[in-house]
Formats: C-alpha cells, structure tokens, sequence
C-alpha cells in the first residue's frame, strides 16, 4: 500500500530542499573543504556553556513560562533597546522562541490567512517560502541583484507588489549574499510598507555581523514598531546555532497571537538554552566583537581571492557568506559546484538552493580558519583555471 | 594593532607566504614587519606548546615562589633578571603578596630541579627563601587544552 497517498497535498507540493541533496553528496566525500556550512566555526564562548552547566547543576531542569524567562525577556529588552534603537515591553513585546526558524514560522501561522499574498526578496535563506507555503499563504519573491551588492530595491519590490499582499519578510543582512541595506534604503522599504499597508517581518539574525556603516532596523523608523515584528536570535552572533534559541519582539497583539501558537506547539523553548542566552547577553559581547573581527578579515581576504580568481564578488557588508558570480566559467551554478567538488574536493553551495534569482552565483561560508581558507581558494583557481585551459 | 600581529595571534600556525596571502601583503613585506615587531621587543619570539605532563616530553616543572631583598636604585629588577637568566628557568614575574618572584622552571628530572634550586637559586646573595611546587598535572598549556577536542569536527558539512 502507498502510505505516501496520506500526506496532506500541500506538503507534498513543497520542494526539496536544494541544500539537502547537495549535503547528500559532500556527506559521502571524505577529507572535503567545506564552505558550504551556515554557522560559525567558533564554538559557543565557555562562559556561555559554563552557565548552563550550572543552570543544569542548579536544577533548571523544568518548563518556563510560554514567553520564556522574564529575566531573560528583560535582558532581551535592553540589548535590542541599545543596539536597535527601538524598545520593547518584557512582559509583554517578547516572545523567546526555539531559533528564528521557530519565530518565522509563528508569524506566519498567526498571521496569514489561505491566500494571503507574502513577500520576501532572493536568494534568501531556505525556509522562508516554505514557512509561507505551509501556512497556506502565496510567497511572492522580491530579486535581488549584483549590480544593487543584492540590496533590496523599492524599484524591486514595487515590481513585484500584487493585490493582495499583506506581509514583507526582510533578511539583513541576508544568507546568502551578505547583501544588506543602509539607512535611506531602509526608510524607503518602510515607506513602500506605510504606502502598500504591508506587515514587515524582519529577521536580523546577521545584523551584529555588519562590517561596514551602521546597521539599521525597519522597527526603529518612525510608526514603524507598529507594523513590524522583529526577530532576532543567538546563533549567529554568539556561535550558538545547536542551542537553538531565538526571539520575536512586536506589537503586543501579534506576540499575543504568536504566543498561542507556540504555546500548543513548542510549550515553551529549552530552559537550558534560555539560561545560556542570558549570559550571552550580559556578558558576551566582547567574544562576540572578538569574532566578528575575525570574519571582517576572513571576508577580506576571500573576497579578494575571488575576484584575483576572475569570479566577480561583491565585498558582503554583512554575514558570513560570499556570494561570487561564476557564470564567467561558462558553467551554471551548479554544474560548477558539483565540479569544483568532484576535481578539488571543496564543497561550496549553488546559489540556485536560495531560489531562482541564485542562477549564476555561488555560496561560500567563510567562518572557517584562515589555513582552510588558503586551501579552498588556492583548489577553486586551479579549478577554475583548468576549466578555462578546457574552453580554449 | 598591527595586523601581522593580530593574525600571528589568531592565524594558527600560518608561515610568512600564508600570511601575506591573507593581508594581501608580499612575503617580504610580512618578514620585514616580522623583524619589526622583533625589534620592538614586542615580538620575542615562538615556542611549540607541548604537553608537558605527556611522558614524552620528559619534562618535571616546578613554580618557586621567591622572596628576595630589594636593592636602592634597581629594586628587583637586577636579581630578578639574574635568575631569569638560567636555561631552567622558562618564566619569571614580579609579584604582589607574600612572595616577591614566582618562577617557572623546567627539568629533566625532579632531582634536578631540586639542584637548580639548592645550588644555584638560593645561594644566590640577597635571596631571602624558596618554596617549590612541582606541577603534578597540565590542563592548559598557553591557551591549549590538554584534553582538547578531536580534530573532526562534528559540524555539519552543508547547512542552510
């Protein structure tokens, strides 16, 4: 009997994820350079650890309010107020969530009704159309492009823009591209959100990871607190990505209505994880800064490499992704990966996985030490130039 | 701070050709700033950090607490550069509290730490007493631990 004609149609509509097949074959390949990670190299600062040791030794062992710990909503409170400019109330603007994946996810359940229109530009991280599509809401894909360093446009959004639309998901700075927006880019989101009546979510998840100029949040622009949810976590920042920790601020109603949904699914988010998130909040910053230093001069370095190489990249304001443009070598995206693995054993990611506007590019993660760094650069020019000896 | 530093600091151990690739700097360039720092003084020097609690290092350590009589013009400074001087010796620093110098000294067995100490440290004028303390046990040598992770790290290879 086909057990699979159980599945409901719309999870069976969902496509694969382009990373996973990928992950698949990088799997199977031993001694592999991989740039093709999603998280810090660093592990989570010991101070950090150390404290949920003890919380574990102190017997946090139980379930914590559906918000999560108010010490920990408090601490969450004044680290957005200070870096972000915009507050929020503990008690009630605060939901503390299992990763942003979690939060992402609650919005989009609490909020979509079927066939509600949501918009979101690419390439963007991989769950963000389906998140919309398991809710039964229609995402619309905003592109980005090299020539804007893959900042999102108003011209863009406008394009785009149907009838209908209610949300505006926002990734900056944004997995893949390490695109991101400055100030005057993100007044003028905002105002197109004012004029078209659109809910922003923004996920900031990279936004202490900015290099250059000042990173701005949507939420802190004048009466834009109201319409825009606010999600931000742990992993990237903190290089806490198996904690799984995460958070959404917003306008008490919606936090309300996003508690109700995670309250009968998720509970509540692991006690050990929230003690953790205190600590780094209280006191991590300086291993924070420590290691964004290290990827600013990581990104230096390999950005450098690819355009020495001939594979055009734009310097990524944010993140820790460079997103090159392989499509001098003649060869699409993913052709030219699975290539570069097979010849030189180095595992970057096809930037067609974040959605189509990826076509041409590629992903590489450099939260990776400077040996593997040299290493991989050195194997993806040899590579490309044998493809090139190939083509004459 | 200067940037050769900052990454002789975090880079591991990358040689003079990995490093100029990383600052976009030629090779001559990092090895005449390499030289600098030396001159400096800032720099001193490299060392391999081993375990010296494997017994393949072959190695008994011991810290000497020191106290020493002060002398009018250069305080510690003469008696403490004096014993700094001897090979055994890998460490030395001023202190505050009960004791003046604490003392880091390598050997190749515990008698001969316990010569170095009988013989040549306290019968050195103006020193006043010796307390040694053999090291029984490494946890972290220079920033590493002992027991540190394995190489594989269990990090995925590809993640979103």
């Amino acid at each position: 009997m086909d057990s699979s004609r159980h599945i409901a149609t719309h999870v069976i509509n969902l496509p694969k994820s382009g990373i996973r097949d990928f992950f698949d074959i990088v799997a199977r390949m031993k001694d592999a350079i991989s740039l093709g990670v999603g998280e810090p190299d660093f592990d989570t600062p010991w101070h950090i650890r150390e404290s949920a040791i003890y919380a574990l030794e102190k017997g946090k062992t139980h379930y914590t309010s559906n918000l999560g710990l108010l010490e920990l909503r408090r601490a969450i409170s004044k680290y957005v107020a200070k870096n972000y400019s915009v507050s929020y109330a503990p008690e009630n603007e605060i939901l503390i969530t299992v990763g942003v994946s979690e939060a992402l996810d609650l919005a989009c359940r609490a909020l979509i009704n079927p066939g509600d229109k949501v918009m979101y530009h690419q390439p963007c991280y991989v769950s963000y159309h389906p998140s919309v599509t398991l809710a039964h809401g229609v995402a619309i894909p905003v592109p980005t492009f090299a020539k804007d360093q893959f900042a999102l446009t108003v011209e863009a959004l406008r394009a785009a823009w149907q009838p209908g639309s209610k949300l505006l998901m926002l990734n900056l700075p944004c997995n893949p591209t390490g695109g991101t927006c400055d100030q005057a880019q993100v007044e003028a989101i905002a105002r197109f959100a004012v004029e078209k009546d659109l809910l922003v979510l923004s996920d900031e998840i990279y936004s202490e990871l900015t290099f250059e100029g000042v990173h701005t949040s949507i939420a802190s622009l004048p009466g834009m607190k109201d319409r825009t949810i606010f999600l931000h976590g742990f992993s990237k920042a903190f290089a806490m990505t198996g904690w799984r920790i995460g958070y959404a601020c917003g306008p008490a109603p919606l936090i309300e209505a996003m508690m109700k949904v995670h309250q009968y699914s998720m509970l509540c988010a692991s006690i050990i994880s929230q003690e953790a998130a205190i600590e780094a909040l209280l006191r991590g910053e300086d291993a924070m800064k420590k290691m964004r230093d290290q990827y600013h001069r990581r990104r230096d370095f390999i950005v450098r490499r690819f355009n020495e190489i001939g594979l055009k990249c734009h310097l990524p304001r944010g993140s820790f992704y460079a997103f090159p443009d392989v499509s001098m070598t003649g060869q699409g995206e993913r052709e030219f990966a699975l290539g570069l693995l097979e010849a030189e054993k180095v595992a970057i990611v096809p930037g067609t996985a974040f959605g189509a506007s990826g076509a041409g590019f590629c992903r590489a993660c450099f939260a990776t030490g400077y040996e593997q760094l040299i290493e991989a650069t050195n194997r993806i020019e040899r590579h490309v130039q044998g493809l090139a000896a190939k083509k004459s | 701070m200067n940037p050769v530093l900052k990454l002789l600091l975090e880079g591991g151990s990358l040689d003079t050709a990995q490093m100029a690739q990383v600052l976009n700097l030629s090779e001559t360039e990092v090895t005449r700033q390499i030289a600098e720092l030396k001159a400096q003084r800032l720099l001193l020097g490299w060392s391999p950090v081993l375990n010296l609690s494997d017994e393949e290092a072959g190695m008994v350590s011991a810290v000497i607490e020191v106290r020493i009589t002060p002398e009018r013009g250069g305080g510690f400074n003469r008696l403490a550069e004096r014993i700094s001087r001897f090979d055994e010796v890998k460490s030395c620093y001023l202190m505050s509290g009960g004791y003046d110098l604490l003392v880091f000294v390598n050997g190749r067995s515990l008698q001969r730490v316990a010569a170095f100490v009988s013989e040549k440290l306290s019968t050195i004028e103006g020193v006043l007493s010796t307390a040694t303390h053999f090291m029984l046990r490494s946890y972290k040598e220079h920033g590493f631990l002992i027991e540190g992770k394995a190489a594989e790290s269990d990090r995925l290879k590809v993640a979103p």
